[in-house]
């Protein structure tokens, strides 16, 4: 079998994921607005969060302006070229950016320059696995400015929180970390944690984690145990939608662990802001298929 | 309380708002985000006098003056008569300016900043001082803020800064925000950190 051209399908996957938001979301910020108090700003905040949802939808324009980093997670049966899915991938970003679906977002940090197209060095950003299943598939994410400059990494213990290394530590540090966020993420997010890793496995994890429904259960009990509860508790912090006081601060929290040295307890809160923009393509027996 | 602002804007005007109004806000005004902070700091207020990019200043300080800006990056687009729209256009977080504001309040006598997530201390300060107000508009309302910029006028260092951080001067009508630090010290963001921080200590 000749491996396809998806360059066109790609495009499509982007334009989807950046004005198009899941129904796991909606659903769930539209629960988050008719828990809020008639007339309050919180209220407010979310009518118009959900006014723009749909006419993103509607029109095919971005949902928010910042289309952050690209995040790409690509699956793929033994025999699939990595390079031509690359070439595929990066070319589809340019032409995406080019129609407004993405904002031109990588900045050269010694320079400063724009490149005008969204690629550059590891920009967007892709991740490749080899997979047995006999189909290709593509987990996309665009994961804001605004809500990454609120995600944290923390060492336990720390003392400062009280947190020692176990799933009380760590619901205290993630606690922490929303409340430091306050609005600056667009809340009402969603946090991901990742326990354990060195610091760069611990993040990617954590931002993994962003793939999940929004209404999956964890597989392990513990930690859905730790999931149910921290986000009880950092609703009850009040900071709401956009930091104007509510009642929902996070919509949801899913927690993983990877092994991790003896010496180092690491604990990594990522933010996503309300805007959870993620989208899945799958490409089956010549079939494509977008969730 | 709603209030409709339009550009110029008084005084009395600013006096007149309290944390929590809404605001529909209309007339010409200017983004301005990291870069651009940065260029008028170094370029226009800490020096002795302007000697590069005197066109813009002169622009800058005509449309300030009484004016607003807005911390944003849009998503443009260019049609075939070499007009730019605006695609998306929510706000970008606000408290990176925070080194730079207060400054470009008082030099080019801003009446009002709009973005998101709120301002520090010394933005306060200079609220009160020299009357001027922060507004908060939706974050991630891009589409809809989009809806109510009616032209984009101009645009400045776009080569030079890139789309997201350039000076992009736009007319805009009824573009809903909320007042969250008023010119009387109060600020809804120092409220909402005081109390979540309060829980916090009951819950860990």
């Amino acid at each position: 079998m000749e491996q396809p051209d998806l360059t066109d399908q790609f495009v499509e996957l982007i334009r989807l994921a950046s004005t198009d938001l899941r129904s796991d979301v909606e659903d769930a910020l539209r629960a988050a607005r008719d828990r809020e108090e008639e007339g309050s700003a919180a209220q407010a905040a979310l009518d118009t969060i959900l006014e723009n949802i749909r006419l993103a939808r509607a029109n095919s324009t971005p949902i928010c302006q910042d289309t952050g980093t690209p995040i790409f997670y690509i699956y793929f049966p033994p025999g699939w070229s990595t390079l031509k899915l690359r070439h595929q991938v990066r070319e589809a970003t340019a032409t995406a950016t080019a129609k407004s679906y993405l904002r031109p977002n990588a900045v050269d940090s010694l320079t400063g320059r724009n490149s005008g197209n969204n690629l550059g060095d590891d920009f967007p950003s892709l991740h490749f696995h080899e997979w047995e299943e006999p189909y290709l598939k593509v987990d996309l994410m665009l994961k804001g400015g605004g809500c990454e400059n609120v995600g944290a990494q923390y060492k336990l213990p720390n003392v400062t929180l009280g947190a020692g290394r176990d799933l009380d530590g760590v619901r205290r540090v993630v606690l922490d970390a929303v409340n430091q966020a306050q609005g600056l993420g667009c809340a009402p997010g969603i946090i991901g944690v990742a326990v354990g890793g060195d610091r760069g496995a611990s993040y990617i994890r954590s931002k993994e984690q962003f793939f999940r429904p929004l209404d999956d259960q964890n597989d392990v009990p513990e930690l859905t145990e730790l999931e149910e509860r921290i986000t009880q508790e950092a609703n009850q912090l009040g900071i709401g939608p956009m930091g104007f006081g509510g009642k929902t601060t996070v919509l949801g929290v899913k927690v993983d662990t990877l092994h991790r040295l003896p010496a180092s307890y690491f604990v990594t809160a990522s933010y996503m802001c309300w805007a959870d923009r993620r989208r899945t393509m799958i490409f089956c027996d010549g079939e494509i298929t977008f969730e | 309380m709603l209030h409709k602002l339009t550009v110029p804007i008084s005084e009395e005007a600013i006096v007149a708002l309290h944390v929590g109004d809404q605001v529909y806000l209309s007339g010409l005004i200017v983004t301005a985000r990291d870069a651009a902070h940065k260029l008028m700091i170094e370029k226009f207020i800490r020096v002795p006098q302007v000697l590069e990019q005197t066109d813009l200043y002169a622009r800058l300080k005509e449309l300030l003056a009484g004016g607003v800006i807005y911390h944003c990056g849009p998503v443009v687009s260019q049609d075939d008569r070499g007009r730019w729209h605006f695609v998306a256009a929510g706000p970008t977080t606000s408290i990176r300016e925070e080194p730079y504001e207060a400054e470009v309040i008082e030099h080019f006598g801003l009446r009002a900043v709009i973005g998101k997530g709120g301002m520090g201390p010394k933005t306060i300060q200079a609220c009160q001082d020299h009357k001027a107000v922060y507004l908060h508009a939706i974050g991630g309302a891009a589409s809809l803020i989009a809806d109510s910029v009616k032209e984009v006028v101009d645009v400045y260092q776009k080569d030079e800064l890139g789309v997201p951080e350039a000076f992009w001067v736009i007319r805009v009508e009824d573009f809903p925000v909320v007042v969250t630090m008023d010119s009387h010290g109060v600020s809804l963001h120092a409220e909402i950190k005081q109390r979540s921080t309060a829980a916090l200590q009951s819950l860990i």
